[in-house]
């Protein structure tokens, strides 16, 4: 693997780590490290530092649900400009467009179930281009961003004569 | 009533590192970076097939070499990793872990009175294997002025007219020490002008973090000379599987399996059909677990380098061996006083043979978290010596 390869491998799994200890895990010069970071950063490569958070460990209620959606593609546009009027509102949290039964995916994180449901209702299904949505709802996060979420490591090996 | 235990038994001494992990065991909040396995769980596709073929109901013997699909995965893997072909069928079978292989190849090969040339520091179980075959166990002390690799002349300067086998344990456990092609191109040449054969333990041959690791059977005359030795334990952490092989001329395969089938049997079925799995589709997984203890090597490196610990750059298998004679303490001293006064636990040098003296073996199958805290509590009680 090249530096580039490295310290994004590294990344995705720890944004909280430090230029120091990247290098000394690479194995190449700080400097090295600190400067490809800052390519990344300006290319777009990397494009934030976030935290994982399991919401239903805490006392904030949050809901999430995945909408699929059919549009009409608009002439010279495709699906990008609906897309856009789409992701543009700051609840949703993720939009994909989707080969298969479907057009756009949106991931939609709200308060409570009312406030998806009049989302979906008042603003989305009432878009021209939109011919159908079917919303489906997040019951249980087990595993997110390759994180599994329902369990803690715990060491079990036994004692062994090394 | 008669004494009920034979003699030469008794005499092999007990491996001394169970005493001092049962210390370890009753040390509340004790960190240990003793194991020398993996942390990593076996890859879910692995154990997935294990499970389908209990679902499958295979749950009978396999023939004693074991399974001729893996074996056949087994003669392709060393076909495309060391360019070396072994026939499936008389030149490789399936152990019960690299360690059943270790102590078959002793039995088969040996007569009374036959030398074993035996590195060490290295893995505790050559010795009394050895032994166990009426062989006698000869010790090279390896010494890390040269990173505790086997030269030529420390095997020419043990060589009497009863050695017949010579140990190849590399990468090496505890020390890490890897030999590259060089330095077993002067081992064969030796090997073949005193009328040696080897016994190499590659164990850790997929964990080596310098270039890919060479075998000694790729070598020209090595492979009719060699028992190759490795397993699924450490590559593809399946320890508990208890899962290995050994490769070498059908002569000599063909006694071993003569052991083994009166012993053993076969090795375990469904371990068997998992690891035809590993060899199949588990590249992937293990280089995703070499780049993780990779990481885990450079940092302890460094952090020996802040805390002054000197320590040679090892650069296999999943061990430091830091040398720890500046601080006029032994091994053993050394580890029972940091286990006591820090609560951390490394098993001393001495554990795998008296030539580790003055050493300690830290293992890094353990998680980055893990380690810092560990080098934390490790500073702290350097910083008072």
């Amino acid at each position: 693997m090249n530096i580039r390869e490295e310290v994004l491998s590294i990344i995705e799994k720890n944004s909280r780590i430090d230029v120091h200890e990247l290098s000394v895990l690479i194995g190449a010069e700080e400097i090295v490290v600190a400067n490809e970071l800052k390519a990344l950063e300006e290319e777009g490569v990397i494009c934030g530092y976030h935290t994982m958070v399991d919401w239903s460990k805490t006392s904030i209620e949050k809901v999430n649900a995945l909408i699929e959606v059919k549009v009409t593609p608009q002439r010279g546009l495709g699906f990008d400009s609906i897309a856009e009027r789409i992701y543009k509102y700051p609840e949703v949290t993720s939009v994909y467009l989707m080969s298969g039964g479907f057009d756009l995916m949106v991931i939609l994180e709200g308060k409570s179930l009312q406030e998806v449901a009049s989302f979906v209702n008042n603003k989305l299904a009432s878009l021209e281009t939109v011919l159908s949505t079917a919303t489906h709802f997040i019951l249980k996060k087990y595993k997110d961003h390759g994180t599994i979420l329902t369990r803690k490591y715990e060491d079990t090996r036994e004692i062994i004569t090394p | 009533m008669r004494n009920p235990i034979g003699k030469k038994i008794v005499d092999i001494k007990p491996s001394g590192i169970r005493k001092f992990f049962d210390i370890v065991q009753e040390t509340e909040g004790a960190i240990s970076l003793g194991v020398g396995e993996p942390d990593f769980d076996t890859p879910w596709h692995i154990r997935d097939e294990g499970i389908y073929s209990l679902e499958k109901g295979k749950t009978f013997y396999t023939s004693n070499s074991g399974l001729k699909e893996l074996r056949t995965e087994v003669s392709e893997y060393i076909k495309r990793t060391q360019g070396v072909t072994y026939d499936p069928i008389n030149e490789i079978f399936i152990t019960v872990g690299g360690s059943e292989a270790i102590d078959l190849a002793l039995r088969a090969m040996v007569d009374p009175g036959d030398e074993v040339l035996i590195p060490q520091p290295s893995y505790v179980s050559y010795e009394p294997c050895a032994i166990l075959a009426d062989a006698t166990p000869v010790i090279i002390e390896l010494k890390e002025e040269n990173e505790f690799r086997l030269t030529a002349e420390e095997v020419l300067e043990k060589v009497t007219d009863k050695t017949k086998i010579l140990i190849l344990p590399f990468p090496n456990n505890p020390t890490g020490a890897v030999m590259e092609k060089e330095d077993l191109e002067k081992i064969a040449e030796v090997v073949r002008e005193k009328d040696l054969y080897i016994i190499s333990d590659e164990i850790y041959g997929e964990l080596t973090y310098k270039g890919k690791h060479t075998s000694i059977v790729s070598l020209p005359g090595m492979k009719e000379r060699t028992i190759l030795i490795n397993g699924f334990s450490k590559a593809y952490a399946m320890t508990g599987w208890r899962l290995g092989y050994a490769c070498g001329p059908e002569e000599i395969m063909k006694q071993m399996v003569k052991i083994h089938q009166f012993a053993i049997m076969c090795a375990p079925t469904t371990s068997q059909y998992a690891a035809v799995e590993a060899l199949k589709n588990g590249d992937e997984d293990v280089k995703m677990m070499r780049e993780q203890y990779n990481h885990r090597r450079r940092y302890l490196l460094s952090e020996f380098k802040r805390i002054g610990l000197p320590c040679f750059e090892p650069y296999g298998a999943f061990y430091v061996f830091p040398c720890i004679k500046k601080f006029g303490m032994t091994s053993d001293d050394f580890c029972t006083k940091l286990l006591k006064e820090e609560k951390l636990a490394v098993v001393p040098g001495t554990a795998f043979g008296d030539c580790g003296e003055g050493y300690i073996r830290i293992s890094y199958a353990y998680s980055l978290d893990n380690l810092k805290a560990a080098m934390e509590r490790l500073e702290k009680f350097i910083s008072k010596l």
